[in-house]
């Protein structure tokens, strides 16, 4: 499903020069859950984001579906962003100035999707997380767990086949983290691919792999 | 897709209440300033009541005599002896009107004087310009010709002077400046913007006082030629040019020489700018490259601000671009959504502009700050504002956005 050859990632500033990953191979299969792990800054957001097309390897390559998109120019990337993946971010990203069921529909807007339909399927992902009763509320009004689902709900409208998240759980508590957890496995059970990093050693024990990264480089 | 852009947009700006009220006041002001300054221009210079010839006129204002072996120089209207040898004699014109610039009278009632602006005009007065006759009629060629006593007045002037008692003034009598004239016709007044038709009264010019035998060429009136139609202008005006060739350079007025003279027949807005600005055209370039800069930069700093504005306001938006970009919005795409959420606010701008124009000119014309003002707003203007409001929103919106819109996802998902 997504396979990395050689990457490597190096941050250039004027005065340093970061290594951030470092000849990283590995393949996730489609229908697997794999989890990252590894000590902060050692490179898990910057290989999720690698994967995730939303930041380019210095050096290496990317295939997602057998398709190498080193080539692509923005318009594909986006495309190809739009139809295959989906995130799930730390600290949520919802829009702030649209009510839940408008930031559900965000993915299904950059498709020929007609309003009807988007109204639809976002409903459906929000029933999905258990919050089709919060639509017409807007993010400030929610809490992080809530905040969260309705992040995932965004992240799986437009039916991804992955789905990537960088500590999804990370600014919850235990029981909003498994909660979250439980909808992710559920995703996973119903064939979406799914990559998430976590500080979590009970967490990552419920995923099917665990990759552990050291200072940029994969150890496990 | 459009309606989701201008919800965001709608809810950006209830978001930002200073940032809405900086840039509609921008535009708005902008635009009003410039719709209310145009509606005065055409107010000024437009083809209006009563003046509702003047795009197939021509007006012959003032007289130049210049003395050049002393350097001196007079200037004024014409005299009738002149309008009547030179200018009513010509071929072109429908019509030559004439009428006296402004004098001043005063009239009686009950004791408190009005003060009164009169003319002495002729009969073709009547028919170059477009007065509508509320009672009554205007004065014929025969009571020029006898000098009857009579007069036209304004139905303000009515008000004032007779009690309203439902009777026709028709017939009843006037007393200016212990001289009695019988009204024999009530028109709706002229704005005193118009000097050539503004007045209270208007009498024959052959009633006494009106010193109409005054003069070889200068006096105090002036003519207005009015063609068939508005493609006779040229032809009008060189027959005008040749009239004028034919007359000797030299004479006497008024006991002193001249050595020459020079006349002009102009359209209505070009005499108007004479007035201003006299014969010499480097002040009148030099004036409208003031007012182009003027406005130049009227519409240049709400502009300038809007995209300062914008910068910033985008900036604060990374985040959601971030998120577009990482649901699969491209670049292309996120340019579009920010340059319609500018023009929609520029739309907003321009709506709030009508009303405040309306409301202006409808407060100018009910404030008696000019009699008989009729300030309208002009819809070629009001577009072309518009236009030109899209245009500062486009560029203060495509600059920002541009950079917003190139922005690396994982930065904007950062700040
Ligand atoms: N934009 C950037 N410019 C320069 N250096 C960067 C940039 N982003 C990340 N880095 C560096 O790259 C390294 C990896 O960062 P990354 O965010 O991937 O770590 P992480 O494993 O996700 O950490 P955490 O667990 O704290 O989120 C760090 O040393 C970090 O300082
Ligand atoms: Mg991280």
């Amino acid at each position: 499903m997504i396979k990395l050859q050689n990457v490597e990632k190096v941050y250039r500033t004027s005065s340093v020069e970061t290594l951030a990953l470092n000849n990283i191979n590995l393949t996730v299969n489609k229908g697997e859950f794999v989890s990252i792990m590894g000590p902060s800054g050692c490179g898990k957001s910057t290989l999720l984001n690698i994967m995730g097309l939303l930041d380019e390897p210095s050096q290496g390559h990317i295939e997602i579906d057998g398709r190498r998109v080193e080539s692509y120019q923005d318009q594909k990337l986006a495309r190809l962003r739009n139809e295959k993946l989906g995130f799930i971010f730390q600290s949520f990203h919802l829009i702030n100035d649209l009510s839940v069921l408008d930031n559900v529909e965000i993915p299904l807007l950059y498709r020929n999707t007609s309003a009807k339909e988007r109204r639809e399927l976002a409903r459906e992902a929000l029933e999905k997380v258990g919050l089709s009763n919060r639509m017409k509320h807007f993010p400030k009004q929610l809490s992080g767990g809530q905040k969260q689902r309705v992040a995932i709900a965004r992240a799986i409208v437009g039916r991804p086949e992955i789905i990537l998240a960088d500590e999804p759980t990370g600014n919850l508590d235990s029981v909003m983290g498994n909660e979250i957890l439980a909808i992710l496995q559920k995703l996973n059970a119903d064939g979406a691919t799914i990559i998430m990093v976590t500080h979590d050693d009970s967490m990552a024990r419920q995923t099917h792999r665990l990759i552990r990264l050291f200072d940029g480089t994969q150890v496990q | 897709m459009i309606l989701n852009y201008i919800k965001i947009a709608w809810k950006v700006l209830l978001r930002h209440p200073f940032y809405t009220f900086i840039t509609l006041f921008g535009i708005s002001i902008t635009l009003t300033v410039l719709m209310v300054v145009t509606s005065f221009m055409d107010h000024l210079l437009g083809v209006h009541y009563p003046e509702g010839n003047r795009d197939r006129s021509l007006f012959v204002t003032s007289v130049v005599q210049k003395d050049t072996t002393r350097s001196s120089r007079s200037s004024s209207p014409m005299s009738v002896r002149f309008i009547q040898t030179y200018l009513k004699t010509m071929q072109t014109p429908e019509r030559v009107g004439m009428t006296s610039m402004f004098t001043f009278a005063n009239a009686y009632v009950n004791g408190k004087r009005i003060k009164l602006f009169t003319k002495y005009t002729d009969a073709d007065f009547w028919r170059v310009c477009t007065f509508e006759f509320l009672d009554g009629k205007p004065f014929a060629e025969q009571q020029i010709k006898t000098g009857d006593q009579v007069v036209v007045i304004t139905d303000d002037f009515q008000k004032q002077y007779f009690e309203d008692d439902g009777k026709t003034v028709i017939g009843r009598e006037v007393e200016i400046e212990g001289l009695r004239y019988r009204v024999i016709g009530v028109v709706k007044g002229s704005p005193a913007t118009r000097p050539y038709s503004y007045a209270d009264v208007y009498f024959p010019y052959t009633v006494p006082k009106s010193n109409y035998e005054r003069g070889n060429m200068r006096g105090n009136f002036i003519a207005i030629l009015m063609a068939k139609d508005k493609s006779e202008l040229t032809t009008m005006q060189s027959e005008f040019q040749q009239a004028m060739s034919r007359i000797p350079q030299s004479g006497t007025e008024y006991g002193s020489k001249y050595t020459n003279f020079t006349i002009k027949a102009e359209g209505y807005a070009d005499q108007y700018m004479t007035s201003f600005f006299g014969d010499d055209d480097s002040r009148r370039v030099f004036f409208f490259t003031a007012v182009a800069i003027i406005l130049l930069m009227f519409m240049g700093l709400p502009a300038l601000n809007l995209v300062n504005v914008n910068v910033g306001r985008m900036m604060e938006r990374a985040s959601e671009i971030g998120v577009r970009k990482a649901f699969g919005a491209p670049a292309k795409t996120l340019l579009y959504q920010f340059i319609v959420e500018n023009i929609f606010i520029t739309f907003i701008g321009g709506s709030l502009a009508l009303v405040f124009s309306f409301v202006i000119i409808q407060l100018i014309n009910n404030s008696g700050w000019i009699a008989y003002a009729d300030l309208a707003i002009n819809p070629t203007v009001f577009l072309v504002s518009l236009a030109v409001c899209f245009l500062f929103g486009l560029l203060s919106g495509v600059l920002p956005a541009f950079r917003m819109s190139k922005l690396k996802i994982v930065d904007a998902l950062k700040s």
